[in-house]
């Protein structure tokens, strides 16, 4: 951006503000600001608190990841070891025939979830058809995702609007793998007749039954 | 499996662990990115701002990483790469998503006319530090969350990618496929509206048993 320097108000302060906190600033306008700064206060204020902003956000502290993340990541990064071999050529042989597999399986269970009424959207939502109808739910805007009441993770809390359960999954949304859990679980042990989404083997059944085993903390 | 080097600077130690991956040591992978698994996690929250999409799409990135990690070259930062493969996944789940749609034609509407500089901070006599300690109280960091939650997703992105995952301004606009200038200018816009959003945090008691420096005054 081009300054006149001698003419720096304000306000064309503001605009370089975090440039000059990047250090994205030529040297001349830099000296320009500089003086701006020390003689006027509420600019000073605007880059105290710009800095303060980038300092605290900057902080790994801030990067918080939920209960049992590292967990789940690393028994997924070791369940695809475990399915995909542990080579280098067979993991390249398999890439093709195993994408081609999941494309066809997930157009299978894309017509089959369209058929039925609604469309599963995640490939950690399992169906609800263990949930009682009636049941009171909540959704919000944002996620795809419906729960009981005062779950902790109900995005968008602002937002929340209350259905049954039915209505939920006409919509097309799926229950959350936390607080509905009872239901979900049931149906992975029962092994009666389930469809679980884009799976199409035992392992991956299982893998979903681990997951919602370390979900419920 | 662990590189038995304990003495080798941190940087060395990962160019050792991605040679090896490389080379087929995939059990040596976790141990790769567990460094940097809070950074790909916030990442693909600051773009599908739901923990479990979120979740899934960081664990989606890391095993596409694993499957192209022979692609990646010393000459690049690890972290960087990896974080970019993340901001791709979820971009990709964020336009598969019905609720984009709606945020698109946000999108849309503010398109062309990035005045993101036209910004005007609000006004204080001074500015009352918020020192980093304050960021060991949970609810500290949860305030803040929720406020960088509540900007739009264009000046969340870019402010997550640059200011918490530490991209430059040059690879966050690769990532989130803008120009520089965009990165700037949304930059700008973000650090402020957070900055009036701390202050309104201050007067509504977030930080009010922080210690302060005597003679600091308030707004």
């Amino acid at each position: 951006m081009v300054v006149n320097q001698k003419m720096l108000n304000c306000e064309q302060v503001w605009r370089e503000v975090s440039n000059y906190v990047d250090g994205e600033v030529d040297a001349a306008l830099r000296s320009t600001m500089e003086e701006h700064f020390r003689t006027c206060k509420r600019c000073a204020s605007v880059l105290a608190g710009t800095r303060n902003v980038a300092q605290l956000y900057g902080d790994d502290r801030m990067l918080e990841v939920p209960a049992g993340f590292s967990r789940r990541l690393e028994k997924r990064l070791a369940k695809d070891a475990a399915v995909k071999g542990s080579g280098w050529s067979s993991w390249s042989a398999w890439l093709v025939p195993v994408a081609a597999i999941a494309l066809i399986a997930g157009s299978l269970l894309l017509v089959n979830s369209l058929t039925r009424g609604h469309f599963i959207r995640s490939h950690q939502a399992l169906p609800g058809n263990n949930i009682p109808p009636d049941l009171q739910v909540v959704v919000s805007n944002g996620s795809k995702v419906f729960h009981v009441a005062g779950c902790p993770f109900i995005h968008d809390k602002a937002s929340e609007r209350t259905m049954t359960a039915k209505e939920a999954m006409q919509e097309g949304y799926v229950p959350c793998t936390r607080c509905l859990r009872q239901y979900l679980k049931t149906e992975l042990t029962g092994h009666s007749g389930i469809v679980i989404a884009d799976s199409g083997s035992a392992e991956e059944e299982e893998e979903q039954g681990e997951v919602l085993s370390v979900a419920g903390h | 499996m662990t590189l038995n080097n304990p003495g080798q600077s941190g940087s060395t130690r990962e160019q050792d662990l991605i040679l090896h991956v490389q080379r087929g040591e995939r059990e040596l992978f976790y141990e790769l990115v567990r460094p940097y698994e809070r950074r790909v996690y916030a990442a693909a929250l600051a773009i599908l701002r739901n923990e479990q999409d979120a979740e899934d799409a960081a664990q989606e990135a890391m095993l596409k990483a694993f499957a192209n990690i022979r692609q990646f070259r010393a000459e690049a930062r690890f972290s960087t790469w990896l974080i970019q493969i993340t901001v791709n996944e979820a971009l990709m789940r964020r336009r598969r998503e019905r609720t984009v749609v709606m945020e698109g034609l946000d999108n849309r509407r503010d398109a062309g006319r990035d005045n993101e500089s036209e910004y005007a901070p609000r006004e204080f006599a001074d500015w009352r530090e918020i020192p980093s300690e304050a960021l060991e109280r949970k609810e500290v960091r949860q305030r803040l969350a929720e406020a960088l939650a509540t900007l739009d997703r264009k000046y969340r992105e870019v402010f997550v990618l640059r200011d918490m995952e530490h991209l430059n301004i040059q690879e966050t606009a690769e990532a989130l496929g803008i120009t520089v200038a965009s990165v700037k200018t949304r930059l700008l816009r973000a650090r402020l509206m957070l900055r009036d959003l701390l202050a309104a945090g201050w007067e509504q008691g977030w930080f009010s048993r922080l210690p302060f420096e005597k003679g600091n005054k308030p707004w």
